[in-house]
């Protein structure tokens, strides 16, 4: 297990190496720049001393090479450079957001498996039913909303119509402040958890060890527990893990449309003015949770079948 | 000045007029949107580029001079009176003596010279430098060729004096929110994590990416003021989602895009609660001169000016949400003329225009601009038939916001479309078509005329304002005729405001920042408010 585990972390390294060159080359190349953005709302004139200082100051007048040597130099002792528009440190800034991104993703993500995997279930014990019928109704409409309509939807009713909870904000952590933007992000993964959830455990229901123990007179409530639960659970498993690791990546728009104060839509802000430590930084950390939930998926799935750790 | 000032009044409803008449209440909680991006980039608004971080400036800094909304002009804001040398260069300022910034310190000359030595100072970077450059010996500060500013001259605590390069107007570049002042007894480092000022609201609280909290300042200079307990500077990039929270009354205020206000002036609950104002942003599409040889020709760019169909653009697109422009100087600027009439639409006139500059075949360019709504790719797909009709073909150069400034300060453009500031003060903005200044600073469409160098340096040397806005306003006349750019539209802010809200103000430099200090809420708030 632990050669295992090694190994997967091994892995982890070369994809976040090629992520990192990757993002710092897109930003180099694309059009704009930091210096050059403070001017584009037309607020103030272009001072072109200034533009120049500012790039000097960060180095952006330096050869790319150099650039990317000093980027992976300071990577290395895991310095993911200074704001241009703070100042600040980014894993400062990083620091500072990124617990609202996970309260949030982890919101979500609860909401999505509490429903979805019961009614997915529920929905494969007894296919063609009501219940199975306006269940996957609800999924692929649930695939198929757009995240940023839904919230305005949530937010129309819950709070303009109903008046029962904020529509925007943080709250200090209120929970009420928490409800619409994890539902809002919460059911495109509801959604596809139940689907998953009820293919899978109509696979396993057709499987010819299901009716081995059926004919060894083991009661239904026997079956589902103890056969079809643990089977279906791989299919589960992976889907939560997919699902969770890009809630964060998703996040975005939903972080923007309640103003809640993650790294969505720190990056967003970041992305527009070329604030390229904080983008570069930002979206290493959301490629890093996206492997340490899938390592720790592939870790999951070697508990639950111990076939996998041996292949 | 009753002129300015009645424009402003005619293009706002419910403004501060309506609170002068009845006697502000305190207490009570604002819920204020900041609706320029999802976060505050720095509590140092000192060192910001960026409006976000001016919503915090407006509540905890003050400037030298502050912007009258009303008076439409700068006014002392931390002197309670100034005396002007003979030559008009130097000014003595009598600091106010019960101005004490929110750690118990009394404001003196120290913290003036303190504060804009550290704007200039080159190695800092700071966005407001250019308007402490206007004072003498700041520019050889700035480079290190001196280690003190040697038009700032400290008299006593309360008295300073500043000598300026010019006879302009300090009012302008001295009420800039960079040029704020801060304490010269807190180390700067502070400003950024707990900003200390002079404002009539201290610094709270800061939950990043969400809000900015202020409460009032007991010992503000300003005879019982401020009326608000407190202030929630809440981060509302999202015109849906403020919308939204503004129907549901969390917040106060609420600033308007084209689509909302439509639907805001359609709605019997909503419409009476507008303050509207034309901004001093001239939404504009510039020529290049240097990259297409058509536009050399004064008669094309006429003709461009007569092809469009600039009212029906702003009644389809900016829903209404803008004023025609008729030259680059706004509606409320102290020169401009409101004799003036906008090029009608008039294709045959175009024609006729292009016919004679030997353009009857038309000729071919391409716009640069970027997504906004306003002034950019939407407008630019409206232009293109508009064009075709008179044989001019025009092609769309779409860039990203980010990447729009780049291109045009570097000129790669035949022509460009974009949102400039052009106040509030008109020596100011008027410099960016003078001959002299370059085009990577302002003059975009390196315009160059003679008569019109003659007119801006005989208004830079004169000290008597109204001679010097007259000069100015013929100025800007000639550019009218001139045509350096398509005059599309000034931006028209709208603000829309819960009933209970009282104070508010026309401000035409942006709508968007308000004197906190003048707010307040009457009895029929939401009891959490009041």
């Amino acid at each position: 297990m632990l050669r295992f585990t090694i190994r997967r972390l091994l892995q982890m390294i070369p994809t976040i190496f090629v992520v990192a060159l990757l993002i710092f080359i897109i930003f180099s190349v694309v059009p704009g720049s930091f210096a050059a953005s403070l001017f584009s709302d037309g607020r103030a004139d272009a001072d072109p001393e200034l533009i120049a200082r500012i790039n000097r100051e960060f180095g952006l007048d330096r050869p790319l090479w150099e650039r990317i040597l000093t980027y992976f130099g300071d990577l290395l002792r895991f310095d993911l450079g200074t704001s241009f528009r703070t100042r600040l440190p980014v894993t400062e800034m990083i620091n500072q957001r990124i617990w609202a991104s996970l309260e949030l993703a982890v919101a979500a993500m609860v909401f999505a498996v509490v429903i979805g995997v019961p009614l997915g279930f529920m929905a494969a014990l007894r296919p063609g039913s009501v219940l199975d019928t306006v269940t996957m109704i609800g999924a692929v409409s649930g695939l198929s909303l757009p995240q940023f309509w839904l919230g305005l939807l949530l937010m129309m009713l819950f709070a303009l119509h109903l008046g029962w909870l904020p529509s925007f904000g943080y709250g200090n952590g209120a929970f009420r402040n928490l409800i619409l933007p994890a539902i809002a992000l919460g059911v495109t993964p509801l959604a596809l958890l139940a689907r998953t959830t009820r293919a899978g455990v109509l696979d396993v229901l057709n499987s010819d060890f299901i009716r081995t123990a059926h004919s060894k007179g083991m009661s239904e409530t026997q079956v589902v527990r103890w056969h079809v639960a643990r089977n279906a659970l791989v299919l589960i498993v992976t889907t939560v893990g997919l699902q969770f690791g890009s809630l964060i990546g998703q996040a975005v728009v939903i972080e923007k449309l309640f103003a809640w104060p993650g790294i969505g839509s720190m990056l967003v802000d970041s992305v527009a003015i070329r604030d390229i430590p904080v983008v570069q930084g930002t979206i290493l950390v959301i490629v890093l949770w996206f492997l340490v939930i899938n390592t720790a998926v592939d870790l999951l799935y070697a508990a639950i079948d111990p076939r996998i750790k041996q292949g | 000045m009753m002129r300015t000032l009645s424009l402003a009044a005619v293009l706002s409803l419910g403004t501060a007029s309506l609170a002068l008449a009845e006697t502000p209440r305190s207490g009570g909680v604002l819920n204020f949107t900041a609706p320029y991006g999802t976060s505050f980039a720095t509590l140092d608004t000192q060192s910001s580029p960026t409006i976000q971080e001016h919503f915090l400036t407006f509540a905890i800094h003050r400037s030298l001079y502050s912007w009258d909304s009303i008076g439409n002009k700068p006014v002392l804001e931390l002197a309670d009176s100034v005396d002007v040398s003979e030559d008009g260069l130097t000014y003595t300022y009598h600091l106010k003596k019960n101005a004490v910034f929110h750690n118990g310190k009394p404001l003196t000359a120290d913290d003036i010279i303190f504060s804009y030595q550290r704007v200039v100072d080159a190695k800092n970077s700071m966005p407001g430098a250019r308007y402490i450059l206007t004072i003498k010996g700041a520019e050889a500060f700035a480079k290190g060729e001196a280690t003190s500013i040697e038009g700032l001259v400290k008299v006593d605590d309360n008295t300073i004096a500043i000598t300026f390069n010019s006879t302009a107007n300090p009012g302008f570049p001295l009420m800039e929110t960079g040029t704020v002042i801060l304490p010269s007894d807190v180390p700067l480092e502070q400003q950024a994590i707990n900003p200390v000022g002079l404002g009539a609201f201290v610094f709270k609280e800061h939950v990043p990416g969400s809000q900015i909290v202020v409460e009032k300042f007991d010992k503000y200079y300003e005879e019982g003021k401020p009326y608000l307990d407190r202030v929630n500077i809440i981060v509302m990039g999202e015109g849906a989602a403020r919308d939204v929270a503004f129907r549901n009354k969390e917040v106060d205020v609420s600033v308007l895009g084209p689509a909302q206000y439509q639907d805001y002036l359609a709605d019997a609950s909503l419409k009476d609660h507008l303050l509207e104002v034309a901004e001093t942003f001239t939404r504009n599409v510039g020529f290049s001169q240097t990259k297409v040889e058509a536009f050399k020709d004064v008669r094309v760019r006429q003709a461009i000016n007569y092809a469009l169909n600039s009212d029906l653009i702003i009644q389809r697109l900016a829903r209404g949400k803008a004023v025609r422009a008729t030259s680059w100087l706004p509606v409320g600027s102290p020169a401009y003329d409101d004799t003036a009439v906008p090029y009608p639409y008039d294709p045959d006139k175009a024609r006729a225009l292009l016919k004679e500059a030997g353009y009857e075949n038309g000729f071919e360019f391409s716009i640069t601009a970027g997504p906004n709504e306003s002034w950019g790719m939407p407008v630019v797909e409206a232009m293109i038939p508009m064009l075709a009709q008179v044989g001019v073909t025009l092609k769309a150069r779409p860039v990203e916001s980010a990447a729009l400034s780049g291109h045009v300060t570097s000129g790669d453009f035949e022509a460009y479309m974009w949102s400039n500031l052009t106040g509030p003060d008109p020596l100011t903005v008027l410099r960016c078509f003078y001959s002299k200044t370059p085009q990577s600073s302002c003059n975009y469409t390196a315009y160059s005329n003679p008569e019109y160098d003659k007119l801006y340096e005989a208004a830079l040397a004169e000290r008597d304002g109204d001679k010097q806005n007259d000069l100015l306003r013929q100025a800007n006349n000639l550019l009218q005729v001139e045509a350096p750019v398509w005059f599309f539209n000034y931006n028209k802010a709208v603000m829309a405001y819960q009933p209970w809200v009282h104070g508010l103000v026309p401000n035409a430099t942006e709508l968007a920042l308000q004197p906190y200090d003048e707010i307040w809420i009457d009895d029929s708030a939401p009891a959490n408010r009041k």
